[in-house]
């Protein structure tokens, strides 16, 4: 009797069936090329082979002159290319979403498909058609500015050193702000009704309402959608490519991590590809990215207060 | 809620900032598919009114239909696509299905192990990446494109997925096992025509960064018979700068398709999005 106290299961066959496909593509594709790109950072190619030489891409990188200057103007660009959708994409987001939630609003659902088309338009359209827009060739952007009387204020922004960046990061919040706003939409969507009901009662309506009792309800959606932004936004490439091609012009000032790994891998013009590099480069960018998502899980996540109702 | 709060200046208020609002976020579409169907002169002349039968012209869309393989790359893109979403859905759901019914040691860490990828971009796989599809002699192939974006969106599907398969009704799983429905019945015959709304919702996620990906298909698979809508509407883009009226054509020609689809199913989209985005 003790020696078999429960019958021994036999080995159930088909959980590792159902998870064998999945666990083996995604490890696959997946996890292992992470791995991959993580250990080739590590290596070197000399005389056509592979040699270990620990940190020494780590130390080109952030010593020679030629590649520091470049990672630190790419971090640079792309903390401010994170700062301005912050800034600008969530709170629009938020403001739509909570108009959008009111209840007996006519024509939201137009509202809401027509604000969400720029988010299911791919990068190539967006980002030549906001060049054909703002080309002063075209005439469309100073057209506009004319009709109210601000013409002056017109110039090729997206050829311009000082501008080029954050024209491109206001047309990628032009094109993102339907994900904030369906995310919030939806928080808000699924505050009970008598929660607020009860608000009422206290005499908190309208504006007050909104600050006291939905914001501080929504928050943990405010906190999913930073963290989404942040990895998207780390390991954007294809806006920067399309609208101002591998090279991030106007002299590298639209130069963010995704064009520069690009740059450093494939080669470009005179500069010699070289994945060694790459996968350094790649390697900064995963310690960005997992250390953002660290602080978000670790900092941010746990000091939310989460209802439940 | 009662309508005491309601009150009309700020019903005004909100449809004001609403409208503006949707008029900057179609503007720059509505132009574009407006000025393809100009002459060049129309196009320069005046870009902000619709094509007057003077300015009308198709000439932009003769040259892109006559010099693009547009037809082709549009086959790919949709071969991709949906063979990607098929695996995604399939292999998702099952792994969501392993993981929600059954009770196994490590089944909480290969969830983590599966819900990494939620967060950690494939893309900074793509060294490696290329050089496992060149020692397997995948490059330029779509299967190469079908593998990658399988493995991307399999993290999240999995995730939402099993979110919704542990709300389905343990009796009913239970009542077919005592059938002596195996469970690979109970899982294709019972458990997924139950979760198919939130399958939709995963194939929306999953399907908008396939179709409009230009980093994989830039690196894995260049070449003219495995090019993309995304890719080769960019090369053509690049190839025609001087010529307006193609590449205005070309534009409008790429945002239709998606367009269209997405009037068509816009409802059950934001649907999707709404009901399985928070949980």
């Amino acid at each position: 009797m003790a020696a078999q106290t429960r019958p021994k299961r036999p080995f159930r066959w088909h959980i590792g069936i159902f998870l064998a496909p999945a666990v083996l593509v995604y490890t696959a594709i997946m996890i292992l090329p992470l791995a991959g790109t993580l250990q080739l950072s590590l290596f070197r190619n000399i005389e056509q082979s592979q040699v270990f030489v620990g940190l020494e891409n780590f130390r080109t990188l952030f010593g020679n002159p030629n590649w520091s200057v470049g990672f630190w103007n790419a971090l640079r660009n792309n903390v401010w290319f994170f700062i301005i959708h912050m800034l600008v994409q969530n709170p629009i987001g938020v403001l739509l979403a909570a108009l959008l939630s009111s209840p007996r609003l006519r024509f939201s659902a137009f509202y809401r498909t027509a604000i969400f088309v720029p988010t299911i338009l791919s990068f190539v359209i967006v980002g030549f058609a906001w060049k054909l827009i703002l080309s002063p060739l075209w005439g469309v952007a100073p057209h506009m500015l004319d009709l109210v009387g601000l013409k002056s204020l017109f110039t090729p922004w997206l050829g311009k050193e000082e501008y080029a960046l954050t024209a491109l990061s206001l047309i990628s919040v032009w094109q993102f702000v339907g994900i904030p706003m369906m995310l919030i939409y939806a928080a808000l969507l699924s505050i009970p009704d008598e929660v607020l009901e009860a608000a009422e009662c206290d005499g908190i309506t309208g504006m007050s309402q909104f600050w006291k009792i939905k914001l501080p309800l929504i928050l943990p959606s405010i906190g999913i959608i930073s963290i989404l932004t942040f990895v998207g936004n780390f390991n954007a490439f294809d806006l920067i490519y399309t609208a101002q091609g591998a090279l991030a012009g106007p002299n590298y000032s639209t130069d963010i991590l995704g064009t520069f790994l690009y740059r450093a891998f494939f080669g470009f013009q005179l500069q010699i590809g070289d994945p060694n590099m790459g996968a350094a480069i790649a390697t900064m960018m995963f310690l960005i990215i997992l250390g953002g998502v660290c602080v978000y899980l670790f900092l941010v996540q746990t000091r939310l207060r989460r209802y439940q109702f | 809620m009662s309508t005491a709060t309601r009150s009309l200046p700020r019903t005004i208020g909100a449809h004001a900032i609403l409208l503006t609002y949707t008029a900057i976020a179609l503007f720059p579409v509505i132009i574009v598919i407006m000025n393809s169907f100009k002459s060049r002169a129309g196009i320069f002349g005046a870009p902000l009114t619709p094509p007057t039968p003077e300015t009308f012209d198709l000439i932009g869309y003769t040259t892109v239909i006559g010099q693009g393989d547009f037809i082709h790359y549009f086959q790919n893109s949709l071969v991709v696509t949906v063979a990607s979403l098929f695996f995604v859905l399939l292999f998702g759901a099952m792994a969501a299905f392993a993981l929600s019914e059954y009770r196994f040691r490590g089944n909480t860490l290969m969830g983590l192990y599966l819900a990494l990828g939620i967060m950690i971009p494939i893309r900074l796989g793509t060294v490696a990446i290329l050089q496992l599809m060149v020692a397997s002699g995948l490059v330029n192939t779509l299967t190469a494109l079908v593998l990658v974006y399988t493995a991307q969106g399999l993290p999240l599907a999995v995730f939402i997925l099993s979110e919704f398969m542990k709300q389905v009704s343990d009796d009913l799983k239970n009542a077919g096992r005592i059938d002596g429905l195996s469970e690979y019945t109970i899982f294709f015959r019972l458990v997924l025509p139950l979760v198919r709304p939130s399958m939709a919702t995963v194939a929306v996620f999953t399907m908008i960064p396939i179709w409009n990906d230009l980093w994989f298909p830039l690196i894995l698979a260049p070449s003219e018979e495995t090019k993309t809508v995304t890719l080769g509407a960019q090369l053509f883009l690049g190839q025609f700068v001087t010529n307006w009226n193609a590449i205005l054509a070309a534009l409008s020609l790429a945002i239709m398709p998606v367009l269209i689809l997405y009037v068509i199913f816009s409802r059950q989209l934001i649907r999707g999005i709404t009901s399985g985005a928070v949980k």
